[in-house]
């Protein structure tokens, strides 16, 4: 008898398999035309010049070129990303795993409720544009007002026209918004940790809930851990939504201007100009991936 | 007999003293918790007066967080609007249901289907298609925004409720959390089936997805969050179309005499996601707790 070559085997697989292949089919052929080929697409025009009018013509680097060391705008947004990203990634990890952490030491409805008060504001839509009231320039502003009435200030300070606040006060509300899947996934998996360690580890020495945090929780939650790292860093670089809106577009001096805003400008605002938006866009894929992935391997180290 | 003991204490000493916790740390970590929480519902405390004020508690000098003669002239004055709009409001929460309706479902079984050989079957290509999905969890939408508008034109979709549904269908984390939650069914369950004769796709309605009604309850929630935020600005051009969040946003646009419509509208806009978040979210933690990422 003719041994089975590989190939043969992959087929025979392949003719096991056809009815997952017919289940995996309509989410993964959508899967394809609206997430794997748009970063392929984006990838490819940033080499090029298209404008949704003509047709495109290749132009090698010079978009890369362009961005890189003519485009001021850009590396101000650059700078603001990183700023955004370096600060609110980091911390709203923190803050999330540090809360969903206090949480997990109340019960029943007090939980529940702690929870729905720290994730609502993630998932409220729009519901930041209550900040624009907050931070309002005029004296009808909550923080304007307060200052004023306990005389920090006698004149209402324009915190959005003033260059020096607008990057603080995005960050404030991004932290604000941050708590988000990650915060859920840090909840859930707090309570799956199996109790009995605990006990083990009182016997082994471990006083405090400080080394019970250390030598217990988190090694064993290293799953959820990873996942987290993913939500709140991918997040950490696409801030774009609350800059808009609460310091407009272009902000003043493009103190709020970030790498997402400057695509938005070049794409879908009035330039069009869709070659140079895709090598943005590229850049902006390549720094979120790659966070991602350094990210991932340092988390995967630890407690080895 | 302990318990009974418990019993007759006053009862803030009737806790027991747990493993570990001191009174002092217990202190500290309580204090930071109410201080942040504090600073996380003052915003949604103020969404919520805002809208009960009167117009002329919304222009106080100095501004008060707490409403003092609550009135519901901003919810009639937002119906007056309503009703003037141009095209009939009903309309407007027409398309929010069939966009929200369509995309969730359709997002949920579209996942559902795909998770379940991801999660149970060993075919060629496994490995490859999750990485992939898992690469996608870690760019945001903004990087495909551009391409995706100029696909959906060339599929011929744009300005219908397709372009903004279909990509809703194969959204990432769906199919990532709802392959992780199918992964703990015990496979002795599937194969039973199996040997009683039950087709795979027999199998996947009737024991699979009874199973897993958590995530798939999840994914809902997950999804009806991203798709009731979506203004569907860029792809429904169309007044007829649009959802019910670009009208709601269009009465906020008028101006400072729409001020008190304008509450009125975030208070809808946020309390909608949160009461659907109430009423699971003991089934969106269970979900949570198999998100984990396993290698």
């Amino acid at each position: 008898m003719q041994k089975k070559t590989k190939w043969q085997y992959l087929k025979q697989d392949l003719h096991r398999c056809r009815t997952c292949y017919v289940m995996l089919a309509p989410y993964f052929i959508l899967f394809f035309i609206f997430t794997v080929l748009p970063v392929l697409a984006s990838i490819v025009i940033g080499f090029t010049d298209f404008n949704m009018l003509e047709p495109p013509n290749f132009v090698g680097w010079s978009n890369y070129i362009k961005l890189i060391l003519e485009d001021d705008v850009f590396k101000k947004a650059f700078k603001n990303t990183i700023i955004f990203a370096v600060i609110t990634g980091p911390l709203s990890y923190i803050m999330c795993f540090l809360f969903a952490w206090i949480i997990n030491e109340f019960h029943g409805k007090l939980r529940a409720f702690l929870t729905l008060i720290f994730y609502a504001p993630s998932i409220s839509g729009n519901a930041f544009m209550v900040w624009s009231i907050i931070i309002s320039g005029d004296r009808y502003g909550y923080l304007n007002g307060w200052l004023m009435k306990w005389a920090f200030t006698y004149a209402p300070i324009q915190w959005m026209q003033t260059e020096k606040y607008v990057l603080p006060i995005l960050i404030v509300v991004q932290l604000w918004l941050s708590l988000g899947t990650g915060f859920l996934t840090f909840i859930a998996g707090l309570q799956t940790v199996d109790k009995s360690l605990f006990e083990a580890g009182a016997m082994d020495g471990i006083k405090n809930r400080w080394q019970e945090l250390w030598y217990i929780t988190l090694p064993s939650m290293k799953p959820q851990l990873m996942f987290g790292a993913v939500m709140q860093i991918t997040q950490s670089f696409a801030v774009a939504d609350i800059s808009i809106n609460l310091a407009g577009n272009p902000s003043v001096n493009y103190a709020g201007a970030t790498i997402v805003t400057h695509l938005m400008d070049y794409g879908s605002g009035t330039r069009y100009e869709m070659g140079y938006a895709c090598a943005i866009a590229t850049i902006l894929f390549g720094l979120m991936v790659g966070t991602n992935q350094i990210i991932q391997k340092l988390l995967r180290r630890v407690g080895e | 007999m302990a318990e009974a003991k418990r019993k007759k204490l006053p009862f803030w000493k009737r806790k027991q003293k747990q493993l570990n916790r001191s009174m002092a740390g217990n202190t500290i970590l309580f204090v930071v918790m109410g201080i942040c929480g504090v600073f996380m519902a003052l915003p949604l405390v103020m969404i919520i007066n805002n809208a009960f004020k009167p117009l002329d508690e919304l222009f106080r000098f100095p501004p008060q967080i707490f409403v003092r003669n609550p009135s519901l002239d901003n919810f009639s004055d937002l119906y007056v609007l309503m009703s003037s709009s141009w095209v009939p409001f009903t309309r407007y929460i027409l398309n929010t249901i069939i966009i929200t309706g369509c995309g969730t479902v359709g997002h949920v079984l579209c996942a559902s289907l795909a998770a379940y050989p991801l999660a149970k079957w060993q075919f060629p290509g496994k490995k490859f298609l999750f990485q992939i999905v898992v690469l996608s969890l870690m760019f945001s939408y903004n990087v495909t925004a551009i391409p995706n508008y100029m696909i959906i034109s060339w599929l011929g979709i744009n300005n219908t409720y397709l372009a903004v549904v279909l990509p809703a269908f194969a959204y990432g984390l769906g199919l990532y959390l709802m392959k992780q939650f199918m992964e703990q069914i015990p496979d002795s369950l599937i194969e039973s089936a199996r040997l009683d004769g039950a087709g795979e796709f027999k199998i996947f309605f009737r024991i699979v997805m009874p199973n897993v009604k958590p995530a798939w309850l999840t994914l809902a929630i997950f999804q009806f969050q991203s798709l009731w935020a979506n203004t569907g600005s860029g792809f429904l051009r169309s007044e007829q179309l649009k959802p019910l969040q670009y009208a709601l946003y269009q009465i906020v646009g008028g101006g400072v005499a729409r001020q008190g419509a304008g509450a009125v509208v975030q208070l809808i806009i946020a309390a909608i996601p949160i009461t659907f978040f109430i009423i699971c979210q003991s089934n969106i933690i269970e979900t949570m707790t198999t998100s984990g990422m396993k290698d």
